[in-house]
């Protein structure tokens, strides 16, 4: 063989050697073809959760899903020729399309990003054949909150995209850009509870992107796992009933089961459409709902505080008993001329006054729980006084929040040492600066919440299980709710009870009387320094075995014992009975005429001076 | 008796390798095709796979056609073999059918034809003929020029048809006529042209011109003492120098945009993974990803979900790569360069020139294809269309390079009765 032979022989071995050499470098000692290999079969697919459904006491539907679609756009993948045609298949115009392209690309031009959010049904049904033909666009479902009643909508809250602040504060790693969340409400607190848990499936893709089967048998994929129903204590009828007497007035409504601490009702008025702020339009209908002057997203029962006026002479009249300053049949003489008062001068026990809502009794009845004698100082004796006062306001649930199992719940205000110090001056204040919380005037602030709780307080004679509105979850069962004792002894009720039974027989809420009910309850008129005064109403029914209590405020409707009162029977009528017996009420009731002839021209004095003022 | 003595004298060991390679050739067509949604069996007539087996089987027809053919008649026929093919190329210009930018199929039936594959095994015969029938010395001048000719027309024809990749082919016998005798200048120059245009992709005009000038002062002081090689060194440099500043045109007007998109792919790998480099990149995610031992038979994605285009044909040795990972690819790499050794050996046993040539030319020709190939699947070289030989799907190719082989083998066959006639 000569040499050349060689060479040629060399060359083949040479070659050899290279090939082995550089496929071993990328086969073997080269993880990152294998990763790339990956990347290009596998498909991540999120399946998202079935929100929990959301039930009231009975176990009707209140809340559930609606399935929407998604237009998606992978930009890279879009081809631009189609344009025309998309644009006439999405019914959109050339800027339109243009901008919403631009977006998905800054996004990013390889992943998927929403071209049109929740497109019409009609639509979908329109494109779902077509859009196969144009690459880059594909449709996802996902579903959206659907109402059976436009009820509760307050309380039930919304669903809404997760922004960009609730991401970072987000420390469960559990969201993403462009989940949805639970925004407010029932929905933002049992949120853990309604979202379930996102599964994750594998699928092999082909070069086209069809799937061609699992990866791995399905052995890394995660089933996605609905999220739990949740059964409210809200009573739909009962709910309905009474929104539809408080639509057109400025109110706040609850109503509780004392027995256990179940709301059966909670009206925020006025309210929105919660269908409005579930789909499409969400961000259009938030902010015309927001911008609204009346607050309909405010979440009234809750977050609304206002003076309790003369419904806080029941807890007065307790606290002074329990310490001793005060006999249930002691009888009081009053003048009437500490206060300004309604009730006429006379000799009062505690029955009597609460019946007739003795400003002056009362007046003198919390002089004795503030001014208790054990110092010789009336400013340090006042300070005790106070204090001890202050405990017994924490004992009923005032001054700080009840622990409702809905979001933003406002604790009202119990002024206390500390604020009088800071508005007078250490031992520069005493009763005689603070007189007016005696009859629930002045820096005392309470939700109608606290109110109904109150009434359940004294429908329970002395104890209350913590307000709620959970029923029961799917995991956990029924909740069990939390027993709380105020620290008044029983005997101390009778009184108290016997003249609210009065106040609703022959006092201030006899429009609130139905017969063989047993209605408990006390007006109150609050003092409202910026117009017409709101009617309040705090009660419970029947009083030897009661079943619901409440409390009514109504906003600028004057005497408690029309608007409140009337809307406050009407309810626990419509609870116990079933059925209204006195359709005048309903009807006065929703006419919404509230203010007695003195009021109205007050009211006319009033606006007249505002026009005035203005001019 | 005349068969049993051939069969004793076929040299057995190419053919074992052969049919190795077509066997496992088969196998991996259909593994490249396979799609577990459509699952249908290695004989079905839908898949390549079924197709294959039709043209394995008659390529063994066409191997008992080339044994029982008197060994005389392939020396005896090799310029009119030659000139029929030059006239199918000529024809398929004008008349032949456009696949992918190449005119250079005839349509049959439902088969197409490449009359560019089966001229290689044509022009193999007649080089080796006329460089052994050659009164002259090979090494002369005009006798060199010739055996240039008659590869460079076909390579010319095939060009014009557009199939670069198979013109390049013909360029792999400057091999043969280097193992006789070519002047080694010929092999040097032609690798410094290659350099050159490399290099003038990768720098910029003027370096290359500089460093030009450099070289061609350098090799003057070298030969200082012969004024006769200075002109040479000069002439050299000024047509380096001229060969630089055409590259330009070259890459502009001679390559097609596809092509010199290959070309800048080669040099930056990463470069557009998504156009223009899909296919380097695919090929060679599908190969790095087979690992030492390879995903399994059947059980390779990248190939099997249509990641790496061609995969039955240009691309086959990506599913090797994949499912057998580097033992199967090394023992691919072993077999072929065992069949080229062992052709190696068998050509220079050869009595007669004409076997000797030609046996050159078969290991030129499959080397070329198996080197290139290979090359160009895990990034070595740009993508150039050609197919694995014995591997790849297709008939025109199996067919061209069972014959290409056993005609040697034939040859190799009866090299005794040559002696004997002399």
């Amino acid at each position: 063989m000569s040499g050349r032979s060689f060479i040629i022989q060399g060359l083949i071995i040479f070659i050899a050697l290279v090939f082995s050499i550089r496929l071993f470098s990328i086969q073997v000692l080269n993880d990152e073809y294998k990763l790339a290999a990956q990347n290009n079969i596998l498909q991540k697919i999120v399946d998202y959760p079935f929100r929990g459904l959301i039930y009231d006491r009975d176990g009707k539907l209140m809340v559930y899903n609606t399935p929407v679609y998604d237009l998606m756009v992978v930009p890279k993948e879009v081809d631009l020729a189609d344009s025309v045609e998309i644009m006439s298949l999405l019914e959109i115009d050339h800027k339109t399309f243009e901008a919403k392209y631009q977006k998905a690309r800054r996004y990013s031009s390889i992943l998927a990003s929403k071209f049109d959010e929740q497109i019409p049904n009609e639509m979908f049904a329109r494109i779902q054949d077509k859009l196969v033909n144009y690459s880059g666009f594909y449709v996802l479902p996902r579903t959206v909150r659907g109402y059976q009643n436009n009820i509760l909508s307050n309380t039930l809250g919304y669903v809404g995209e997760i922004n960009r602040s609730q991401l970072r504060r987000d420390t469960s790693g559990y969201y993403k850009s462009g989940d949805y969340i639970g925004i407010t409400g029932i929905e933002k607190q049992y949120e853990d509870k309604l979202r379930g848990k996102r599964g994750i499936r594998y699928k092999i893709v082909n070069v086209q992107g069809v799937v061609k089967g699992e990866f791995q048998d399905g052995e890394y994929d995660t089933a996605s796992v609905p999220g739990q129903s949740i059964q409210l204590t809200i009573d739909t009828e009962l709910q309905t009933y009474a929104e539809k007497l408080l639509k057109g007035k400025v109110a706040g409504l609850v109503a509780l089961d004392p027995k256990t601490g179940e709301i059966l009702a909670m009206v925020s008025s006025p309210s929105y459409n919660p269908d409005l702020l579930s789909g499409r339009d969400l961000g259009k209908n938030f902010s015309g709902i927001q911008n609204d002057s009346l607050k309909p997203l405010f979440n009234r029962p809750l977050q609304a505080t206002y003076p309790p006026g003369s419904m806080f002479k029941t807890v007065q009249a307790l606290i002074a008993m329990q310490e001793n300053q005060l006999r249930p049949t002691e009888r009081v003489m009053c003048e009437g001329n500490l206060i300004g008062d309604h009730a006429p001068p006379g000799i009062y026990d505690v029955e009597r006054a609460i019946q007739l809502s003795s400003n002056n009794y009362f007046f003198k009845v919390f002089k004795r729980i503030i001014e208790q004698g054990v110092h010789e100082s009336r400013y340090i004796d006042s300070r005790i006084g106070l204090k001890k006062w202050n405990e017994h306001m924490s004992n009923f649930g005032l001054g700080h929040r009840l622990g409702v199992d809905i979001p933003n719940e406002q604790s009202g205000y119990i002024p206390d040492i500390q604020f009088y110090d800071r508005v007078y001056g250490v031992n520069r204040w005493a009763f005689s600066n603070i007189y007016s919380l005696s009859i629930g005037q002045g820096e005392v602030l309470v939700t109608p919440l606290q109110m109904a709780n109150l009434g359940a307080i004294l429908a329970n004679r002395g104890h209350y299980y913590t307000p709620h509105i959970v029923k029961a979850i799917d995991d956990q069962g029924v909740v069990e709710p939390t027993l709380n004792n105020v620290g008044i002894d029983d005997k101390y009720f009778d009184s108290v009870l016997d003249g609210m039974e009065k106040v609703v027989r022959e006092g201030s809420a006899v429009r609130a009387f139905v017969p063989n009910l047993d209605i408990c309850g006390k007006t109150s008129t609050v003092e409202n320094p910026h117009g017409m005064d709101h009617s309040g109403f705090m009660g419970f029914a029947p009083k030897d075995d009661p079943k619901i209590a409440i409390a009514v405020y109504v906003e600028n409707a004057g005497w408690g014992g029309r608007a409140a009162a009337s809307t406050a029977s009407l309810v626990m009528e419509k609870y116990i009975n079933g059925e209204i017996s006195r359709q005048w009420l309903e009807d006065f009731v929703l006419e919404g005429d509230f203010l007695d002839a003195r009021q109205k021209r007050e009211l006319e004095a009033m606006n007249k001076a505002k026009r005035v003022a203005n001019q | 008796m005349r068969n049993d003595q051939l069969i004793y004298k076929v040299d057995w060991i190419v053919v074992l390798i052969y049919l190795v390679l077509v066997f496992s050739g088969w196998l991996n067509i259909y593994a490249a095709d396979y799609d577990p949604d459509v699952n249908q069996g290695i004989l079905s007539f839908s898949q390549s796979s079924g197709k294959q087996l039709i043209w394995i089987a008659s390529s063994i027809f066409l191997i008992v056609l080339i044994m029982m053919v008197d060994f005389r008649f392939y020396d005896s026929f090799a310029y009119i073999l030659y000139g029929i093919f030059i006239f199918l190329l000529i024809s398929v210009l004008l008349l032949g059918q456009e696949v992918s930018g190449s005119q250079s199929w005839f349509q049959i039936g439902s088969y197409k034809l490449q009359p560019s594959e089966f001229t290689k095994f044509a022009t193999a015969l007649a080089l080796a003929k006329y460089l052994s029938k050659s009164t002259r010395k090979s090494g002369e001048m005009r006798s060199q020029i010739i055996g240039f000719l008659i590869f460079l027309i076909p390579l010319g024809l095939i060009i014009l048809q557009g199939d670069l990749g198979t013109a390049m082919v013909f360029g792999s016998l400057v091999l043969v006529m280097f193992r006789e005798g070519m002047h080694p200048l010929i092999l040097v120059i032609g690798f410094s042209v290659a350099i050159l245009f490399l290099g003038t992709l990768v720098l910029s005009q003027t370096i290359l011109l500089i460093g030009i000038v450099v070289l061609t002062l350098f090799g003057v002081g070298l030969v200082a003492k012969a004024p006769s090689k200075i002109v040479v060194v000069v002439v050299a440099g000024v047509m380096a120098a001229g060969f630089v500043r055409s590259v330009d045109f070259i890459l502009t007007d001679v390559l097609k945009p596809h092509q010199q998109q290959r070309v800048m792919q080669l040099l930056n790998p990463n470069r557009d993974p998504l156009g223009a480099g899909w296919q380097v990149t695919q090929s060679k995610i599908a190969i790095g990803s087979g690992g030492l031992t390879g995903k399994g038979y059947l059980e390779g994605t990248q190939t099997k979900f249509n990641f790496v285009p061609d995969q039955t044909t240009d691309n086959i040795f990506c599913t090797v790569g994949e499912e057998q990972g580097w033992i199967g690819s090394f023992f691919l790499v072993a077999a072929f360069t065992a069949l080229f050794l062992r052709l190696v050996f068998l050509a220079e046993r050869q009595k007669s020139p004409f076997a000797k040539i030609y046996g050159y030319a078969v290991v030129s020709i499959l080397f070329f294809h198996f080197a290139f190939n290979i090359a160009m699947t895990i990034g070595l070289f740009p993508v150039i269309g050609i197919p694995l030989p014995f591997f790849s799907y297709g008939g025109s190719s199996l067919w061209t390079f069972t014959i290409l082989l056993f005609i040697f083998l034939k040859l190799d066959a009866h090299r005794m009765q040559v002696l004997q006639r002399l």
